[in-house]
């Protein structure tokens, strides 16, 4: 009865009547008592020297209640933006890490770094008055783009940064890699991009901030995916206000793909800020300010070589990627490119050896961090991509070649060598999955039919794995992470048996207030109707780590199930007591707790009256109430993967690429709720497949970006996708209570390969070898046109 | 400052308001109705979809003056009391929505698709949908709803 | 955005009396242009110049071998007007293609045209057509009536109340979206008119153009083949980074010959 509504359930989600009646409760929904309103005045310059900064006009206009700027930041003492992640060089020095003040100090570093704040009584007289306060800059040579920031006579972002480098970081034998390729009978090399991408939420960031000066306390309402990581960041090392002081609520959040995890500056500023007007203070951005300030994905520059031997068996992987990181480190800007990255590059395959070199690169452009998959689309678009070039050079089917090559279900736990431990996979079983999904035989007759329309009809793959459930505490820190990475959760059963959860996670569209409802179902035999999921306020949850690296189900979920076993098992003594029995011989079941082998038991809703209610009650040995907390830190990552298939038609005229076939097969453990398991899957491939062929986040080589608009930076659209077919195999995962792995990146990693290889499998017959994300009509063309000249 | 008289879901309003006041505005700081959202500041998003004259209209590109004298709905005005309107019910039953934040628009404009067409095939869908972008759905199962909320309003056929 | 005095007169007459008394008036039609521009500030005017209560701008009628469209008539209103339909089936599909449905709900014809956007839709099929733009003083070929990027004939005060569309034998309008604004990055009209074949092109220049070379060829063979060598000069077209100036050319050529291939659709 109870798992009507239990684990493995389409329950619907509880949380969509809110949203759908429009009383969903945004950031910028939320006005306050006597509530200003800031504007941040940003710089136009990719690097610049600051001189005088005159606000006497701004303060002068209408409605405006103050103009802060980079003097007022320090003379109040507030810290810089702190980077939450170390990286050591090769030799094992110390990253560059640069200072990031909230309001830019001396200089700018690229264009959008904030210069002032404005605060007045509305948003139309702040963004009026902003346009007043007169900033003399003085332009310094700089550089916008990855490629050119590498050369050697590149203008410096910082001093300290000798050639941009941030660090230079390896993992591997580079010994046994340069043996296995001196032994193999093919190398195949492959030089890639991964094109930068700007995340777009569609909630634009917004922080309102409150200073109470009766009771001394702060209030920060955010656009965050951790509220818990947010408070502790300002608490340690921006506002300098104890934990205890400083609330942190992340109401309902648009969306957030990695771009709302950073502690961004605006944040410490509208709550700083708030406490000197007295008064709260709003911000919210407008789309082409979200352009320049949120932390945007990918942007790596990569070579990669793949040693075979003759009979198409890998050998060895050598690989070096320059990953850029912006103007400053944004929170987990380093971990990105090196330990969520370089760490996957073994991917569903048995490499007998790995090598990797990741230089880390400054540029005059806005911080890049995780976005989606973080590090895990990188690293399998470049595998992938190297793959299914291997397959065409040594003319050995592209299914073919990688069944020779994939880690056999047998082999696991699978160690491989770039520090990783798989714990279970079955890699072939998500391959067949697929193959019959896409009916794989049949593409010739499709392409066939294809070409009768002039059109170019293209089949692409990738097998991939990810690493998520982020992350093993001991494990991260030993690799720089400056936080722990467990999840915290609190169960509070209520006197009649209904049950409040309180998570560290933090739900904005995972639909965690239906699944974690379903847990409790699951394991007390309660409706969802009675169970109420709590999130994203510091308040009220004891701590949490939040939403990213596709943990809230593994990690958060496993914290609720450790929660609940503290639960059923103080049950058990005090059903034992009213049954009259030994708590040995009690059993939790259905929603009741029995005496083994008889048919006396007691409802669980009847064992909380009791907890409450203790007239009669084991007092002595146990304390009234039914509320447990438990904080998990995981064992191990968790490992899920699986095969993409995209096919593509290619209009050889125009070079516009269609999406006509999607189907994937992934293997992402237990599943709580197939229906929200399968949106995930969705919304990841609208992602990976925007990457792949519509977006790119363009900088101009003086750090301009040239399209930071929906009128020029393109968002995949309903009518640029197909409907998806999406499978699972569930290999359960090993080392958490719910044998779940996380699905939330899934797609956005492993599809993008596939789609390039489908637009270069179209294009093989006119001889092209070669195209970049995003694949857009005039690349197409261009390549198209190019074979013709060549060939 | 001009007065300014809008009808909004079947009640009448007179805000004082600047005439540069958009209708969104309007909307959002003077009539608390936030389900409207704002998404981009170029008419590209749709989030701030609603209907004016039962036609969908971006709100951020219409001024609140413009909107005298036409009925307009909002998605707090969507529902009859407590029950969801079809579109609206549909959403939640095939997972139409994710973040939520897209969905208000999405729904909006949706509605004025299954009006004027009760049979919309998927690529009239989704071409129609151009002028909404939602980035957690794919739209794989938005226009699953809209299809779901047409068979719905042709009775189940 | 600016505050500004609001008038929404009842007469072409009012309104342009009202715009010849404020020399820093705009008219706001649909607004699906203006408010952009106003929002991001690029443009400040003293005063807006609704011209939503003007009733007898919102008329589609056929008079004899014209289809009258009024200039305050919706892209969708155009689109879907069975008047349109039945005579000029290549302007319904375009109008029906021009932005999104939203857009489609408030642009009208006369606010599009007088804008003059050089990726706008409309200009290909007014040229194509030989269409004549009727304002509040005169009436204007279509060819003389976009000047330059952004810019028309039209005098400050003028304003356009109508286009009128001769019904071609055939006609047919294919574009090249821009991905992300959904303009045309190249929009392609042929039209075998009673003045002979035209080819408008919209998007791909600084302001639409006929082809010469194309309306020749076809006069003399009215199919797609018939544009086989014809190229076009990327020096007098536009690049940016959706299409570069030399993609732009090829796209002409390629989507004049769909264009000329669905008229015989």
């Amino acid at each position: 009865m109870a798992n009507a509504q239990g684990i493995g359930a389409s329950v619907k989600r509880k949380e969509d009547r809110r949203f759908l009646l429009g009383k969903g409760q945004y950031t910028d929904d939320l006005t306050l008592p006597d509530q200003a309103h800031a504007v941040f005045v940003r710089s136009p310059y990719a690097h610049a020297t600051i001189g005088k900064i005159d606000a006497t006009a701004a303060l002068a206009a209408p409605g405006v209640l103050a103009v802060l700027t980079g003097d007022d930041v320090a003379a109040d003492g507030l810290g810089g933006i702190p980077c939450g992640w170390a990286v050591k060089n090769k030799d094992g020095s110390d990253m560059v890490e640069p200072p990031h003040p909230s309001l830019a100090q001396g200089k700018v570093r690229h264009v959008g770094d904030p210069v002032a704040m404005v605060i007045a009584e509305s948003k139309a007289a702040a963004k009026a008055a902003a346009k007043l306060v007169d900033i003399d800059y003085d332009a310094l040579p700089a550089t916008g783009l990855l490629a050119d920031a590498i050369q050697p006579d590149a203008p410096q972002v910082w001093e300290q940064a000798k050639g941009n480098v941030c660090f230079d970081w390896h993992i591997g034998d580079e010994a046994a890699t340069d043996a296995a390729f001196a032994k193999a009978a093919h190398v195949v090399e492959l030089d890639l991009v991964n094109n930068r991408v700007a995340p777009n939420a569609m909630e634009p960031r917004a922080a309102n901030g409150h200073y109470d000066a009766a009771s001394d306390n702060y209030t920060l309402y955010t656009t965050s995916q951790n509220p818990h990581l947010i408070r502790l960041l300002m608490a340690a090392f921006t506002l300098h206000v104890p934990e205890h002081k400083l609330r942190v609520v992340a109401p309902d959040v648009g969306g957030g793909f990695g771009s709302k995890i950073f502690h961004y500056a605006e944040e410490l500023l509208v709550t700083w800020a708030s406490r000197r007007v007295g008064r709260p203070v709003k911000w919210t951005a407008e789309r082409s300010e979200s352009f320049v300030t949120d932390a945007h994905g990918r942007d790596h520059i990569s070579k990669a070589r793949l040693a075979v031997d003759a009979n198409g068996k890998f050998l060895g992987l050598r690989v070096h990627t320059y990953a850029n990181m912006g103007a400053y480190l944004s929170t987990f800007a380093p971990a990105v490119p090196t330990y969520l990255y370089a760490t996957l590059l073994s991917g569903p395959y048995d490499f007998p050896a790995i090598y990797a070199e990741v230089k880390a690169i400054f540029t005059n452009t806005v911080a890049l961090d995780a976005y989606r998959g973080a590090g895990r689309p990188e690293a399998t678009y470049l595998l992938e991509r190297l793959v299914e070039t291997a397959a065409r050079q040594l003319k050995i089917d592209r299914v073919e070649l990688r069944r020779r090559n994939l880690i056999k279900p047998e082999q696991f736990p699978y160690q491989t060598q770039v520090a990783l431990q798989y714990d279970i996979g079955n890699y072939q079983a998500t391959l067949d999955m697929a193959l019959a999904a896409i009916k794989y035989d049949e593409f010739g007759a499709r392409q066939a039919a294809s070409a009768a329309r002039g059109k170019l009809r293209g089949l692409g793959m990738s097998t991939y794995i990810e690493a998520c459930g982020i992350a093993p505490s001991a494990l991260v820190g030993a690799l720089g992470a400056r936080a722990g990475l467990y999840e915290a959760a609190n169960v509070r059963v209520h006197p009649t048996g209904s049950v409040t959860v309180f998570t560290g996670t933090h739900s904005h569209g995972q639909g965690h207030e239906t699944t974690f409802a379903q847990l409790i179902a699951d394991r007390l035999g309660v409706s969802t109707d009675q169970v109420e999921v709590v999130h994203g306020d510091t308040d009220r949850i004891p701590f949490g780590m939040g939403t990213y690296g596709s943990r809230s189900a593994s990690v958060g979920g496993s914290a609720i199930v450790k929660a609940l076993d503290k639960i059923v098992d103080k049950g058990k003594k005090i059903a034992a007591h009213l049954l009259e029995a030994s708590v040995g011989d009690i059993e939790f079941k259905d929603g009741a707790y029995r005496v083994v082998g008889t048919d006396r038991q007691k409802a669980f809703g009847e064992v909380a009256f009791a907890a409450y209610v203790p007239h009669n009650y084991p007092i002595e040995t146990v304390e009234p109430g039914l509320e447990e907390s438990a904080f998990y830190d995981p064992k191990n990552f968790t490992f899920p993967g699986g095969t993409h298939f995209v096919e593509v038609e290619v209009d050889p005229e125009t070079g516009v690429v269609d999406v006509v076939d999607v189907a994937i097969a992934d293997d992402v453990g237990v599943i709580i709720n197939p229906m929200i398991v399968d949106g995930q899957a969705h919304g990841g491939l609208a992602q990976g497949i925007g990457q792949a062929l519509y977006e790119e986040a363009v900088y101009d080589s003086d750090g301009q970006l040239s399209n930071g608009s929906y009128m020029s930076y393109c968002m995949p659209r309903a009518a640029d996708l197909p409907m998806f077919k999406v499978g699972n195999h569930v290999t359960a995962c090993t080392h958490n209570p719910l044998g779940i792995k996380g699905v939330g990146e899934v797609g956005a990693i492993g599809v993008p390969p596939a789609v390039i290889n489908a637009v270069l499998d179209a294009l093989a017959p006119l001889g092209v070898t070669d195209i970049s994300m995003p694949a857009t009509p005039e690349k197409v063309w261009r390549a198209i046109a190019a074979a013709k000249k060549g060939g | 400052m001009p007065t300014i008289r809008l009808r909004v879901n079947g009640k009448g309003h007179s805000i004082e308001c600047s005439s540069s006041t958009l209708l969104v505005e309007a909307l959002r700081e003077h009539l608390r109705l936030t389900g409207t959202h704002v998404g981009c500041d170029t008419s590209q998003c749709g989030a701030c979809t609603v209907h004016v004259d039962g036609r969908s209209v971006k709100s951020c590109t219409m001024l609140a003056v413009e909107a005298e004298g036409a009925e307009l709905t909002t998605i707090e005005g969507l529902a009859k009391g407590s029950e969801l309107h079809p579109m609206q019910a549909a959403f939640q039953e095939c997972h139409g929505l994710q973040c939520g934040f897209c969905t208000p628009g999405m729904v909006m404009s949706a509605t004025e698709l299954v009006g004027r067409n009760q049979d919309p095939s998927e690529s009239e869908i989704r071409h129609w949908l151009e002028g909404n972008l939602c980035r957690c759905t794919g739209y794989h199962n938005i226009v699953r709803a809209v299809q779901t909320c047409a068979r719905t309003m042709r009775g189940g056929k | 955005m600016k505050d500004f005095q609001f008038h929404r007169p009842a007469t072409v007459k009012d309104a342009v009396a009202l715009m010849t008394s404020r020399p820093e008036a705009k008219y706001l039609s649909g607004g699906q242009s203006l408010l952009p521009v106003l929002k991001l500030e690029l443009a400040e005017p003293s005063d807006l110049i609704s011209l939503a209560g003007i009733a007898e701008l919102r008329e589609v009628r056929v008079d004899g071998a014209n289809v009258v469209i009024g200039a305050l008539v919706t892209h969708d209103g155009v689109h879907r007007s069975a008047e349109v339909q039945k005579h000029l089936p290549a302007l319904a599909t375009l109008a029906g293609s021009i932005g999104d449905a939203q857009v489609r709900n408030r642009g009208t014809l006369g606010g599009s045209v007088a804008h003059a956007d050089p990726s706008a839709d409309y200009p290909a099929a007014l040229v194509a057509l030989g269409a004549t733009v009727v304002t509040s003083q005169r009436k204007i070929a279509a060819e003389d009536f976009f000047t330059g990027l952004f810019e028309s004939c039209l005098a400050r005060e003028e304003l356009v109340t109508a286009v009128h569309f001769p019904i071609p034998k055939r006609a047919a309008y294919v574009k090249f979206a821009h991905r992300a604004s959904k303009y045309a990055l190249v929009g392609v009209m042929v039209a075998e008119t009673a003045a002979g074949v035209r080819v408008a092109v919209t998007g791909a220049g600084p302001k639409v153009f006929r082809v010469a070379a194309m309306e020749a060829a076809l006069s003399k063979s009215f199919a797609p083949a018939a544009l086989d060598g014809i190229s076009m000069d990327p020096d007098e077209l536009s690049g940016d980074a959706e299409a570069s100036a030399e993609f732009r050319a090829h796209l002409v050529g390629v989507i004049a010959k769909r264009a000329v291939a669905a008229c015989a659709a």
